[in-house]
């Protein structure tokens, strides 16, 4: 029988570490920061604003995770999120919304696949690889449509727009796939192979597990996120324009690292995303609330990037 | 120090001394309180086990680590050596275990690296570094190393003799060799001892590290023996002999550190290897192990035993040749198809390939038998962590807690858990490649009691190890390699270290001891 002491003494013993705790602490700092200096931040408007505009980012930063888990990146995202959207737009009238968004988001798996495949199968490096599909995806976007399309379907703006109570659909919709990751990631042999890879591929390798299997999937996840969160979008703004998701890898890969992600592999926790993706997302809407010119707020954002990464760098056992 | 007598030239104050060096690395005492003094015109040996605290301290010496209490001497005087740059600017130069060349550049700018001759400020003036580079080697005896090829394109001979280069490239006043001849074959060897006892006479304090006790015996003027990280004797080579420094260096008689020797009789063949080749690597490779045997292997570094141990596992493919296991042809093409086909390959570096790191004991030891403990994918909790638990209880892996971080394990902690995950695949062909490398007796004791254990149960192991007294006391048989070749087969009763390292070195042919 353990005591109550016992269990402290426990408890004291496995606390998490400072790279777990750090997101935390950076969300509590934002929020504290947006108390003091912007009442608005907590108006229920506003709060609804916020959730739904974390969604998108939420969604792709989850699939890089899975992607920088295995030591790699995925800068194509934005392109894929802009592929899914013009496509689940493009197709919702004709096919109906269900089958719509299926198309979309498989065809951000597909993308993935062949990022995945490409990097795996000739052991290319992913920061190049997806550096080159991004400008592809992108031109494939611009063939589909040059002009914003934007759906008369009925139901198009459900997926988006739905409040469910007082959280919007799509920020349940995010919970759950955080959810189903986390659950991919720690409780399946692909999920501990995908972790596994990160620190050490070639012992993984040599551990008989399809090394280039298992990166593939990592990529096939980020892709299909990355497109379920452009139609997610599409679907809350109503119209799908070709050049949807611009630049939204740099945000995605920044909630990582904010998360206690390490790029290059070896660290990094679906909790911790979270966090950083909220972390992340406050700081844009109070930027705006405090009505900080667009210019001023890259300056902030990337401050702020800059901070977290040496917080996370200075937490290191020397 | 009571040991200590007559070496040292009287009253001469000498050019390196340490005293009372204690390292601590969290709760593992690394060095307790080390004394020694290394004087010029001398080659100081320093021997020990693995673990022993031998890099340790000339991890100290060279500054590349700081001393938790203690003091550096140089010429009677304290110093401060708090980095790398501190001990090369007192002229202490370090020639490498581990291969510090940098591949993609030229043996001129390797040996020279950060002190290539200028012209004019900015400008290399690449004449004068060529000719200083092959000065160098001329010196070593190896004018024939061309000082403009690239260092990847070097043998694993030439590449060392490389780094000694580098070493000397400034005169310096102490010189610390950690086991310069691992790579080396026999006339090699000779010609570096000849530059060493040259280096000696020009007053150069040499500190040389190294297992194999023979060399110590023959270049050597003195010998400090270490254990668990303290003195435990420093006295004249001539003083001593093999045995003694021995029982210095393990704190009891060898022979109770392996199992019993057994009477193994050959039964059922289960691995039979034919004509197996891979370009570059090896050629022409023959052999059986038969079933419940221990084959050991040997050989210098980059003579092809990995590189065979890598093709029977499938993670490299071999070019030629035939491969029976269990009365059926057998070509692994990746590990994955090895390890179904029940053959698991021990790996000699277990930081690169052996572990991942930040990761527990728990994901580590059931790497790479995960599919047994889960269904349709998914991973049965409870099952992989009693299957982790049994190894770590089965191996007596410290700490217990399967939770831990492989990262924070001592060295010989790790091989266990790099152990048990071979373990746990159900294997019946174990090719253990430098399983002890860098491991603490007591765990060294433990892997080669399972090792025991499990050939009575039937299992067929391949036991590739530099260490001689190891491939002796273990192996049922000993193969020799040799630049790609198996050079020699020896019995139990035939195995000594005398022949196993001529054979090995090209001294002799080991064929005419074939049993």
């Amino acid at each position: 029988m353990k005591t109550v002491l016992d269990r402290w003494t426990l408890w004291l013993e496995c606390r998490p570490s400072w790279r777990a705790l750090m997101p935390v602490i950076c969300f509590l700092a934002v929020l504290l920061v947006g108390a003091l200096f912007a009442d608005a931040l907590f108006t229920e408007r506003n709060a609804s604003n916020l959730m739904r505009q974390t969604v998108a980012n939420g969604l792709i930063a989850l699939g890089m995770l899975v992607v920088i888990l295995t030591g790699g990146i995925d800068l194509s995202v934005g392109a894929v999120v802009a592929l899914g959207g013009v496509l689940f737009a493009g197709l919702a009238d004709q096919l109906g919304i269900a089958p719509a968004l299926a198309l979309a988001v498989l065809a951000g798996v597909v993308a993935g696949v062949v990022n995945g495949t490409i990097i795996s199968r000739f052991n290319l490096q992913p920061f190049i690889v997806t550096l080159a599909t991004m400008g592809v995806i992108r031109g494939v976007v611009y063939i589909y449509t040059e002009s914003p399309i934007s759906p008369a379907h009925p139901s198009f703006r459900e997926l988006g727009a739905t409040m469910v109570g007082p959280v919007s659909l799509g920020m349940l919709i995010m919970l759950a796939c955080y959810g189903c990751v986390s659950f991919f990631l720690n409780r399946t042999t692909t999920g501990r192979a995908t972790v596994a890879i990160g620190g050490n591929s070639e012992a993984v390798r040599l551990a008989g597990i399809n090394v280039q299997s298992t990166v593939t999937t990592a990529y096939a996840i980020s892709g299909g996120l990355s497109a379920f969160s452009g139609a997610i979008l599409v679907s809350r703004l109503g119209i799908a324009q070709p050049s949807l998701g611009f630049a939204y890898e740099l945000d995605a890969i920044a909630a990582c690292v904010i998360g206690g992600a390490i790029l290059g592999g070896g660290g990094g926790s679906v909790i911790g995303t979270l966090f950083g993706v909220f972390t992340l997302g406050i700081i844009n809407n109070l930027l705006n609330l405090l009505d900080v010119k667009s210019f001023y707020q890259d300056i902030v954002k990337g401050a702020v990037i800059i901070f977290a990464v040496l917080l996370l760098a200075r937490s290191k056992r020397p | 120090m009571s040991t200590s007598s007559g070496a040292e030239p009287v009253g001469a104050v000498p050019v390196l001394a340490v005293t009372g060096i204690v390292k601590t690395y969290g709760a593992t005492h690394a060095l307790r309180g080390v004394d020694v003094m290394f004087y010029a015109g001398q080659v100081h040996a320093i021997v020990g086990e693995n673990g022993a605290g031998k890099s340790t301290l000339t991890r100290i010496i060279t500054g590349a680590t700081i001393a938790g209490a203690g003091q550096i001497l140089m010429d009677g005087k304290p110093v401060n050596m708090r980095a790398p740059l501190d001990g090369q600017r007192m002229g202490i130069r370090m020639v490498h275990q581990h291969h510090t060349l940098t591949l993609n550049l030229s043996v001129t700018e390797n040996i020279l690296l950060g002190r290539l001759p200028r012209a004019r400020p900015g400008w290399i003036d690449w004449g004068a570094a060529h000719l200083r580079a092959a000065a160098i080697l001329d010196e070593l005896g190896y004018a024939s190393i061309g000082v403009r090829r690239l260092a990847h394109s070097l043998t694993a001979a030439q590449r060392q003799i490389v780094e000694v280069a580098k070493a000397v490239s400034v005169e310096p006043r102490v010189l610390i060799m950690d086991e310069p001849t691992a790579a080396l074959a026999h006339e090699d060897i000779e010609r570096l001892f000849g530059f060493v006892r040259r280096l000696r006479e020009r007053g150069t304090s040499i500190i040389y590290i190294s297992h194999r006790l023979d060399e110590i015996f023959r270049i050597a003027d003195r010998v400090t023996v270490l254990r668990d990280g303290a003195v435990t004797g420093s006295l004249e080579t001539a003083a001593t002999d093999k045995a003694s420094l021995v029982r210095m260096m393990v704190g009891r008689p060898l022979e109770d550190l392996y199992p019993p020797p057994r009477a193994w009789r050959s039964a059922k063949v289960a691995l039979s290897v034919r004509g197996l080749a891979r370009d570059g690597a090896f050629e022409d490779v023959c052999f059986d192990v038969g079933e419940g045997e221990i084959v050991g292997m040997y050989g210098l570094i980059g003579s092809g035993r990995t590189e065979i141990a890598r093709c029977l596992y499938g993670a490299d493919r071999a070019t030629a040749g035939e491969v029976n296991w269990s009365g059926t042809p057998h070509v692994a093409r990746s590990p994955r198809e090895a390890l179904s086909a029940g053959i698991a390959l021990l790996t000699e570096d277990r930081l690169g390939d052996g572990l991942v790191r930040g990761m527990s004991i728990c994901d580590n030891a059931t790497l790479a038998s995960l599919p047994a403990v889960s269904r349709c994918g998914v991973l049965n909790r409870t099952r992989q962590r009693q299957r982790a638990e049994h190894q770590v209880r089965a191996l007596d892996i410290r700490p217990t807690d399967i939770d831990r971080d492989v990262a924070t394990l001592s060295g010989g902690n790790q091989q266990k858990v790099v152990l048990a995950k071979c373990l746990l695949t159900k294997a019946r062909l174990l090719i253990l490649d430098e399983p002890t490398h860098g491991v603490d007796i007591g765990a060294k004791r433990d892997i080669y009691q399972v090792i025991a254990k499990l050939v009575d149960e039937g299992m067929s192991v391949i036991l590739i190890s530099s260490d001689l007294p190891e491939v002796i006391g273990m192996s049922d048989r000993v193969l020799v390699m040799r630049e790609g070749r198996l050079v020699g087969e020896f019995g139990r009763a035939l195995a000594t270290e005398e022949a196993l390292l001529a054979s090995a070195s090209g001294l002799s042919d080991g064929r005419s001891n074939k049993l």
